[in-house]
């Protein structure tokens, strides 16, 4: 690991500043991406900004029948709150499905959300990577592929975001607030959060050195049953190859999103109002016009059959 | 100073000195690290904590993760470094009442936290329910990962009771109960390079009342 030197911030605008004025600045929350990733000098911070005292640990209720979680709410706490499980259950369910208990426990919301891609090139500091290092290449695009991504990937980087809990969000629409350092504060939804990789995979997300998440909101309740199928090669904790968050209302409508394939969690509204004509006709509008690699074609049929397999559950 | 046998004693002398060793020549997981150590770099920092209920201060280097500043600076070593990396839970212990991988968090970050450690949990004169179960069961074989799986096994045990989900859960809203599935899928962020998961279940099983 890299030198560093470390300030636990008082307040979110000194945070916000701390790091907006260093560009080698990171801020730090419960660590578990960041710190293994410094332990392999993928990232190298000079700086960290621990924002644990910040208050953002709370999970409130919005004037319009939603929810408001701190950014600093763990894993666990949210996935474990009465509210999350009765009313947003896919939420609680992609929660559950992702990393272990001990990683849970610390993960912050926030932090859930900025988790960097698996791509094992990513995480080799002697493979070419864009991502890593820009202009260096992608030594995964004719390399070992089975985990990446088959759609919305460009020809600089076919990595995925690998996480759970955002593509839950991403059905229930949530939108991120964040706040940067002259104070400016900003809402931004799920779906324009996470970046396609385009000429530039080296930025994840479209938040600018700074910019500080304060809480995620959820909208009001959307009842129908909520689900999320996860399919890995071990029954517990392991990423996805493909994942499935639905709500399913009765008379066959819904939402519908997919994790592991892409550098966002991947939502087409369009191919959601297919939902009642089945799960081929889903996912056949949801990934037109995807980009395979030999090693990982099999993830299209995986994501027919895992959203069968949910939808079966929801007329059971 | 509880006594140990011999055999305990050089085994455990053997393990310092090659994880000491390791620790300079080698990084985790087949990652390279580039920079070379530099000696008097960083300043270093000074963190307060509690560990097992007694107050202890050190001053780090703020690299120092909390694993490092158990085994190497308070030379707790029973938590037990694997992966370093957060993956096979080895390095478990609780922190104001939760388990986490001590190996992926800063020890400065833990200023006024209340850690909990194997050596907490009980003393070979008395030992814990779940350290005593762990033995009456054979839930190890080698022994590394076992400190790691008993603090998580004891903290799952509080999660159950405490109605945190999970994702052998059937319906999100019935309380879980301490069945041999929630316990294994609760416990997969602790790997046995031994296989005892059986025997852990089974001891998890006792002291939870219920049966594997």
């Amino acid at each position: 690991m890299r030198a560093f030197t470390y300030e636990r911030a008082k307040d979110a605008s000194a945070a916000a500043r701390a790091v907006a004025g260093n560009p080698a600045a990171k801020f730090i929350a419960g660590g578990t991406n960041l710190l293994d990733l410094m332990k392999i000098e993928v990232e190298t911070p000079t700086h960290l900004v621990d924002v644990q005292d910040l208050g953002f640990d709370k999970i409130e209720a919005t004037r319009e029948g939603g929810l408001r979680i701190g950014a600093l709410v763990t894993n666990t706490n949210l996935a474990a709150d009465e509210r999350v499980m009765r009313d947003y259950g896919v939420l609680t369910r992609a929660i559950v499905a992702g990393a272990s208990g001990q990683l849970r426990n610390k993960a912050s919301t926030a932090g859930n959300l900025l988790q960097r891609t698996r791509c094992p090139y990513f995480y080799d500091t002697n493979m070419a990577c864009n991502k890593r290092k820009p202009g260096s290449g992608c030594a995964a695009i004719g390399g070992y592929s089975r985990q990446l991504g088959v759609i919305g990937v460009s020809d600089s980087c076919i990595a995925t975001f690998p996480g759970d809990m955002a593509v839950a969000m991403r059905v229930l629409d949530a939108v991120v607030e964040t706040v940067d350092a002259t104070g400016q504060r900003r809402s931004i939804a799920i779906a324009d959060f996470h970046r396609l990789w385009g000429d530039t995979p080296q930025q994840d997300t479209v938040l600018k050195q700074g910019e500080l998440i304060t809480a995620v909101t959820l909208p009001k309740p959307l009842g129908g049953k909520h689900f999320y199928e996860k399919v890995r090669d071990r029954a517990s904790y392991a990423y996805a190859l493909v994942s499935v968050a639905a709500v399913i209302q009765p008379d066959g409508t819904g939402r519908v999103a997919f994790g592991g394939v892409a550098p966002r969690p991947w939502r087409v509204e369009a191919a959601d109002a297919l939902l009642p004509r089945g799960a081929a006709a889903v996912t056949a509008r949801a990934f037109q016009g995807a980009t395979p690699t030999k090693d990982n074609a099999f993830k299209l049929p995986l994501a027919t059959r895992a959203l069968a397999s949910v939808i079966a559950e929801a007329k059971a | 100073m509880p006594s140990i046998s011999e055999v305990e004693l050089s085994r455990r002398g053997l393990l310092a000195g090659s994880a000491a060793t390791a620790v300079i020549a080698a990084s985790p997981a087949g990652a390279v690290a580039t920079t070379p150590p530099q000696a008097s770099a960083t300043p270093t920092m000074p963190v307060r904590f509690k560990v097992n209920g007694e107050k202890r201060e050190l001053s780090l280097d703020p690299r120092t993760t909390l694993l490092d500043a158990l085994r190497e600076h308070l030379h707790l070593t029973g938590t037990k470094k694997g992966c370093d990396h957060g993956q096979c839970g080895a390095c478990t212990v609780m922190v104001d009442g939760v388990r986490i991988n001590s190996c992926l968090s800063l020890a400065v970050m833990h200023e006024g936290d209340e850690i909990t450690t194997i050596e907490g949990l009980g003393t070979p004169d008395k030992l814990h329910p779940m350290q005593a179960a762990f033995i009456k069961h054979d839930g190890y074989q080698c022994g590394y990962c076992t400190p790691g799986q008993i603090c998580s096994a004891v903290a799952v045990l509080d999660e159950i009771k405490r109605g945190v989900p999970s994702h052998a859960q059937g319906d999100l809203m019935t309380k879980p109960t301490a069945t041999n599935v929630e316990m294994r899928e609760r416990m997969s962020g602790n790997i046995c390079r031994c296989g005892a998961y059986s025997n852990i279940a089974e001891a998890m099983a006792e002291v939870a009342g219920a049966k594997a």
